[in-house]
């Protein structure tokens, strides 16, 4: 089959498993998972040259809800699981999907290491700024007054800006999406694929049982009113200045994607053992 | 005055220390590798402070007729290329009546413990010696001592100036001879009263390597062609070996940004199919755990050497302990089976590593390694180690009729394992209790049927005699593991000419256990000695825990960094016979 019947023959239905998600109704990850499975299509890839590689939360349970390959691995280590894959297996399309507490948080330094590393994979982030999974505490992008149990009264810390990070640490392809509107964050998945190296979008993505107040993101985002840049420091200036609501791809770098050289498979290994002789 | 004739020895051992930078360690090989090249068998310790720069250094080598596996009770000869930090570690190098010591007038002043030994200490003014000479160093005037008080010639000695200088060029080379020759010629006056009997003949290749560099090697024999790296004392050396020897075996080795991240960047890779490995030391290990249950629970093989050093904590990062045993058998969280393995010398580090990349392959489990600063970074002589078949292959699912069980239950609790690319054998593996086709459950009889699956895999499997070495008879077993093992081994080897038989029983597959075979490894035993560096005595509990200990039950356990000595085995052996 050609690439092109590939792609006619394509449905993301192909990508779904028959695995029941654990989220809550009106959850915004299952609009993520619509958008995965859309994109894949997209680009006619068949599933099993697909890996999708995650940590914990609600939002690292996709994984099993592909029909791809996939890992749900320990807390906050998807970025770096899923660096050991790609290296040495290049072939493969690697998507890493994670949450703002397993990914800004517990998995904050893999993140600026992945960044600056610039494999070529591509790292989704389910905002909802909440531990939807712990029932309801303040993660690294929660407003500094939200109450909680945890945090009564508010944490009174400032949220951090994972773009503007991602930026200042070498992602090649910045992109901000919200679950609500699948197929534009389908096709942003699509570029991001395609882009080489390290691609980062951040998916606002509600969590309609402990932020509520999130069901309004629908009526405040919007299509960013600038095109991506390819420059950083500009990129970054619009991001520190932006809402937050702004949609679409921000930036597109050209780094080379990194990928450490192999050896021959059919080396002859007792040559390594000269070095030893006496 | 040339001193009388000396009683001719088996085995003779030279100290040789200064501050850092000065040179000792580089002294240290070259004797190690010219007596070597002579035909001798040895090994060369090295004990380091924890400065770069600037510390204290020691190169503690022993030249024998046989191969050696151990430091020696006592040294007979000290050479001091000056004494600015060497109180730091006077207590590893023990001296007695009849050692020797070279000191330098103008190296500052002997730790008292010298004086106190009761050997006999001479000044040769080895930095003024150099001063005098071109380029002179005076770690080569040392070099030339050592050599003339050990007999070793100036051919093999060429020979080693020639390839290890090489990069410095001809005119270093010759700046170093003439240095070794005044130390030559500083030390004709003077002689230890033991003289190294000349070496037997050497049949076959003979290897000069460490146990990190082995580690390497037995890791890439055992199929791996991935490791990933983060520094850390006293393990770098198999990272950095391995970081340009992968790549010519048709591998890559990535540089993580921490220990969280190796670890999962080895599972990451080995679900991908190709078996993996990293090497930390004890403060690694503790950040692995958590993803070696990961890897337990999802079923990817994974090989982790620790070489350990003291501990708690940071501990002595430089120096030799055993006291991870602990963590490695009991330290994940759940019921987590998994494989400890550990090697027993220098050159075996090649054969458990290589070992223990076959088993985790054979058995989708994580295998720790446990080796130790001592044999990781000691360099020994030895014969080239014999070749192994084990090369590290899991069962693969290829042909794959949905729905694919990537967890079935039947048969030996290997499951075929699909690679991602096979077509039909998506699934997701997960640190979630999982069904059969690795669906999340929390089912009791789903969770139950996983652990059963993990724990009968590992306990049913053949490991054949490579789990433990098991030498000579006698009621008296002396029970010990690692690094221990050589000087276990020469200690009863001494008792038994003075006619003490005692059995060596030295576990090398430390988990799982293997009861049957240990019992019949102590079959008519009615004394157990149990000899361990730890302080607490891990490897006495552990044994406690897991097997019959029949009889009277005595432990001889230190912690490090002093090693257990040959000597203190056999006399502890015969003291308990009186």
């Amino acid at each position: 089959m050609s690439t092109a019947e590939m792609r006619l023959a394509c449905k993301p239905g192909d990508y779904k498993s028959d695995v029941q998600p654990v989220w809550c109704p009106g959850c915004g990850d299952y609009h993520v998972l619509m958008s995965f499975t859309r994109a894949f299509a997209a680009l006619g890839l068949p599933p099993e040259k697909i890996a999708v590689i995650s940590g914990i939360g609600c939002s690292s349970r996709i994984p099993a809800y592909t029909n791809c390959y996939g890992f749900h691995g320990v807390h906050g280590r998807s970025l770096a699981l899923a660096a050991g894959l790609k290296v040495t297996r290049p072939d493969l399309t690697v998507v890493v999907a994670s949450g703002d507490g397993d990914g800004y948080s517990i998995g904050g330094n893999h993140f600026l290491h992945a960044c600056r590393r610039n494999i070529d994979m591509t790292y989704v982030v389910m905002d909802n700024r909440v531990y939807g999974m712990t029932k309801g505490q303040p993660s690294p992008t929660t407003e500094p007054d939200f109450d909680t149990a945890l945090s009564p009264g508010g944490t009174g810390v400032r949220p951090f800006h994972p773009l503007v990070i991602a930026l200042a640490s070498g992602a090649n392809f910045v992109a901000r999406a919200f679950s609500g509107s699948p197929n534009e964050t389908a096709d942003i998945l699509v570029e991001a694929i395609r882009h080489p190296g390290f691609s980062f979008i951040e998916i606002l993505s509600p969590c309609v049982t402990f932020r509520p107040d999130e069901k309004e993101w629908k009526s405040m985002v919007r299509p960013a009113p600038v095109e991506a840049t390819d420059d950083a420091a500009r990129a970054a200036r619009r991001l520190m200045t932006d809402d937050g609501f702004n949609i679409g791809v921000l930036y597109r770098g050209e780094r080379r994607p990194f990928q450490p050289p192999f050896g021959r498979a059919d080396a002859d290994l007792t040559a390594l053992e000269t070095e030893f002789v006496l | 005055m040339r001193e009388k004739p000396m009683r001719e020895t088996t085995s003779v051992s030279v100290a040789i220390v200064g501050s850092g930078g000065a040179g000792a360690l580089t002294t240290g090989n070259f004797v190690l590798e010219a007596a070597s090249l002579a035909g001798w068998h040895g090994i060369l310790t090295r004990t380091v402070g924890p400065q770069i720069r600037g510390g204290e250094a020691a190169a503690l080598v022993r030249l024998a007729t046989h191969p050696v596996e151990c430091l020696s009770d006592r040294f007979d000869l000290l050479i001091a290329i000056d004494w600015l930090n060497a109180s730091r570690f006077d207590a590893e190098i023990r001296l007695g009546p009849d050692s020797l010591v070279i000191g330098d007038p103008r190296g500052g002043e002997p730790p008292a413990s010298i004086a106190a030994s009761g050997a006999r200490l001479i000044n040769v003014p080895m930095k003024e010696t150099a001063k005098a000479l071109p380029e002179g160093r005076a770690n080569m005037i040392a070099l030339g001592i050592a050599m003339q008080l050990l007999g070793l010639s100036e051919d093999a000695m060429a020979t080693v100036l020639e390839r290890r200088l090489a990069e410095k060029g001809a005119a270093a080379i010759a700046a170093s001879r003439t240095a070794l020759r005044a130390g030559i010629d500083a030390a004709r006056e003077l002689a230890l009263p033991v003289r190294l009997a000349p070496p037997g003949e050497i049949a076959g290749k003979r290897w000069l390597v460490t146990g990190n560099e082995a580690t390497g090697l037995g890791a890439i024999r055992g199929g791996v062609r991935f490791a990933a790296a983060y520094p850390i004392t006293p393990a770098t050396e198999i990272l950095e070996w391995l970081a340009p020897n992968l790549v010519k075996a048709g591998g890559v080795l990535l540089q993580a940004e921490d220990e969280l991240a190796s670890i999962n960047m080895i599972i990451g890779a080995s679900f991908g199919g190709t078996p993996s490995l990293t090497a930390t030391s004890g403060p690694g290990l503790s950040l692995m755990i958590e993803a070696l249950g990961l890897a337990t629970a999802a079923e990817v093989p994974i090989v982790v050497v620790d070489v350990m050093r003291g501990g708690p904590s940071t501990g002595i990062p430089t120096k030799s302990e055993q006291a991870d045993l602990n963590i490695a058998v009991y330290g994940f969280h759940g019921d987590a089976p998994h494989l400890v393995l550990a090697p027993q010398s220098v050159g075996d580090c090649l054969f458990t590593t290589q070992w223990a990349a076959y088993l985790a392959e054979a058995l989708q489990a994580p295998a720790i390694v446990l080796s130790d600063q001592f044999m990781g970074q000691s360099r020994a002589a030895i014969a080239r180690p014999a070749d192994v078949a084990f090369i590290g292959q899991r069962r693969r699912a290829t042909e794959i009729a949905a729905p694919y069980k990537r967890y079935a239950l039947a048969g030996d609790g290997v499951s075929a394992m699909a690679i991602p690319g096979t077509p039909n054998g998506q699934y997701t593996a997960d640190g979630l209790t999982h069904t059969e086709r690795g669906i999340p459950t929390s089912r009791a009889e789903d969770h139950l049927a996983q652990l059963d699956k993990r724990r009968d895999k590992l306990a049913r499997f053949a490991y054949g005699d490579h789990w433990a070495t098991i030498e000579g008879d006698g009621d008296l077993a002396v029970l010990t593991w690692g690094s221990l093992t050589g000087a276990v081994r020469e200690g009863l080897a001494r008792a038994r000419k003075d006619g003490v038989a005692a059995r060596l029983v030295a576990p090398r597959l430390l988990y799982p256990t293997r009861p049957d075979e240990f019992a019949a490894a102590l079959d008519g035993a009615k004394r157990l000695l149990v000899v361990e560096q730890t302080h607490s005595a891990q490897f006495h509990h552990y044994l406690r825990a897991h097997y019959d200990l029949p009889g009277e039950v005595r432990v001889l356990n230190r912690p490090g960094p002093l090693p257990i000595s040959p000597g203190e085995i056999h006399r502890t052996v015969l003291e308990w016979r009186a």
